[in-house]
């Protein structure tokens, strides 16, 4: 049986490769960029998924973390000569002038920082509840955004950073696509595997009742903090992924309204269920691409309508209200994606013609 | 095997106990009977480091174990079965067994255990991935009693067991509490259904506005007058 299920992963994770390999050649360089910004976005809605899905968090600071994770990556690996021409109005801080890390460790390091933060802001925060947590967390993303916005010698304030360093060792847009999607298995297994053992039930229980949990002698602070720091690191790789992808970041791209559309992919799919951040974060990707079309001009027969940039924004937002008034659970509600479902799937049949 | 000295219980200015004394000897059944907000769970809770104790003592085999994190509690063989079930709703019923023995590390000894909840309770058997949430009522209840047995107590307290069930479903529950304690189990059992509780009790403690008012061993305090007044709404 276990046998069976790494056997069955390994045959999906080849799959997933061979099929980045056809992508990486077939896709025009618009439909990879949106293919690799839904990567992007399936590993900021699983590790938003994981505080607020899993252990029932209502945690608002997931752009505030992925300013941690986007601004370390970035700094870290940035030349000497780029940062000099992006620090114009004051120059970097000299300890940082020189530093330059490969990409993977840099990364990384964006990640651990973004961790740091969550372990710092987590042990008083964590001790709220519901609201209050939301609006203590939120006010930290925004502290944050703030502060970089400020903070000109170290990370050029409002001007932001421009010219990061293409994803990858080489200096080539092709290998985006491998590290992110790299990326996104290992998230996916990562997760899968957490959500399984020990630590994932308790997690769960957390969610369900906290009094009761505590009642089983499970530690309610220390899994909070866990999964918070946890899935914050998630969130520093994710953003320093972003960044990188984009080339260029200022302190504006981290507002609220970034973790709003994670918060939206995460509902829209489902609370509490990897599949679905996935399925949901590549829809909300091509869907927000496409609905691009509304915030410009259109034309229905002789009608033609100016375009009111943020229409887009609205038609989701709605979509989410749609969603949380009439289908609370999302496309999926807490089920899994799971290899019996093809084997029921000819039995399903049958049934259906008996009846 | 406990024992309470004193114990007060304060949530703000509300004085919910107000210095008990409450002892539970090894391998017995101990009851504790009282009103509505007599402040039976408050003692439960405080004993399992749920709900801040204000003063006095509480001693587990000797150890003194007040206002001590709920975790310790549960290592050292103290478990609640709490009021109204509160299991995990969108968990299986196996999810939630597994929840049980959250701190125990011996994986063979957690499957028999399991097995032993089983037989003790098939109809969790027959129900293993139904989600705890869409049990019955009754059903909720064996997954609460199974679910705290999973944690392998020494002590197992449980908090109105009976509470809203069928008098069918009452039999079964107080039945299967007798099985566990002929198994060896200690046993602290508060309940508003004074009479079945006092039938299975070895002792009983009659609680009132946080005082304790009356004790004695159950078949005793099953002829008391004021209790039959009280709890079995008997009038002579
Ligand atoms: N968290 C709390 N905050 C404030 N008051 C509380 C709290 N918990 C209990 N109380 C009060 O303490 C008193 C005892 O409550 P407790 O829950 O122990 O009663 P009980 O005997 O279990 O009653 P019941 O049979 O209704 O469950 C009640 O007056 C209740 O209102
Ligand atoms: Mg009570």
């Amino acid at each position: 049986m276990k046998r069976e299920k790494v056997i069955q992963s390994l045959i999906s994770i080849a799959a997933v490769i061979i099929l980045l390999v056809i992508l990486n050649k077939v896709l025009t360089p618009f439909q990879a960029r949106i293919f690799n910004l839904g990567g992007i976005y399936i590993i900021l809605a699983i590790s938003m998924n994981l505080i607020n899905g899993f252990v029932g968090l209502f945690s608002l600071g997931h752009a505030g973390f992925m300013a941690v994770g986007a601004y370390t990556s970035a700094l870290l690996t940035m030349s000497r000569e780029a940062k000099e021409m992006n620090f114009f109005l004051e120059p970097i801080v000299p300890w940082l002038l020189d530093v330059q890390l490969p990409f993977p460790i840099a990364i990384i390091i964006g990640g651990l920082m973004a961790a740091l933060a969550a372990a710092l802001i987590g042990a008083p925060v964590l001790r709220l509840n519901d609201d209050y947590l939301a609006i203590a967390t939120l006010g930290f993303s925004e502290i944050i955004r703030v502060i970089f916005t400020n903070t000109q010698s170290l990370t050029n304030g409002a001007l932001g950073l421009k010219g990061l360093p293409y994803i990858g060792v080489t200096d080539s847009p092709k290998e985006a696509i491998w590290w992110i999607w790299g990326l996104v298995i290992i998230t996916i297994v990562f997760m899968v595997l957490l959500i399984n053992s020990t630590y994932g039930r308790a997690f769960k229980a957390i969610r369900e009742d906290e009094i009761a949990a505590e009642a089983m002698g499970i530690n309610l602070f220390k899994h909070k903090m866990m999964a918070f720091i946890i899935g914050s690191f998630f969130a520093g790789i994710g953003g320093a992924l972003l960044g990188h992808y984009m080339n260029t970041i200022d302190p504006l791209l981290f507002r609220y309204l970034l973790t709003f559309n994670i918060i939206l992919i995460v509902v829209l799919g489902g609370i509490g269920s990897i599949t679905s951040s996935v399925i949901s974060a590549i829809v909300v990707t091509i869907a927000q691409e496409l609905l691009r079309v509304l915030d410009g001009k259109m034309q229905i027969g002789s009608l033609i309508i100016n375009g009111v940039p943020g229409t887009r924004m609205v038609v989701f937002s709605a979509l989410l209200m749609l969603v949380i008034l009439f289908y609370q659970r999302g496309l999926m509600g807490t089920n899994e994606f799971s290899w019996s479902w093809f084997k029921k799937l000819p039995f399903k049949t049958k049934k259906a013609k008996i009846s | 095997m406990l024992t309470i000295n004193n114990l007060s219980v304060h949530y703000g200015g509300i004085h919910a106990l107000k210095g008990i004394n409450l002892e539970v000897p090894q391998n017995k059944i101990v009851t504790l009977i009282g009103a509505n907000g007599a402040g039976k769970s408050s003692t439960l809770k405080s004993i399992m480091g749920l709900a801040k104790a204000s003063g006095g003592s509480i001693k587990f085999n000797g150890e003194d174990i007040v206002n001590k994190p709920t975790t310790n509690m549960v290592s050292k063989g103290l478990v609640l079965v709490p009021e109204g079930r509160r299991v995990f709703s969108n968990l299986t019923v196996e999810e939630n067994l597994f929840l049980g023995a959250y701190l125990r590390k011996n994986k063979e000894e957690i499957t028999k255990d399991l097995n032993w909840v089983y037989e003790l309770f098939p109809r969790l058997k027959e129900r293993v991935w139904q989600k705890a949430g869409t049990l019955s009522g009754g059903e909720q209840q064996m997954l609460a009693v199974g679910r705290a047995l999973m944690s392998k107590p020494k002590l197992l307290m449980m908090d109105e067991p009976s509470l809203g069930l069928a008098p069918l479903i009452v039999k079964d529950i107080f039945g299967i509490i007798k099985e566990i304690h002929r198994n060896g189990m200690t046993i602290l059992l508060i309940e508003q259904n004074a009479k079945a509780a006092l039938e299975v009790a070895d002792y009983g403690y009659v609680l009132e506005t946080g005082s304790i008012t009356l004790e004695g061993p159950g078949k005793e305090l099953m002829v008391n007058d004021e209790v039959q007044k009280a709890y079995l709404g008997e009038h002579k």
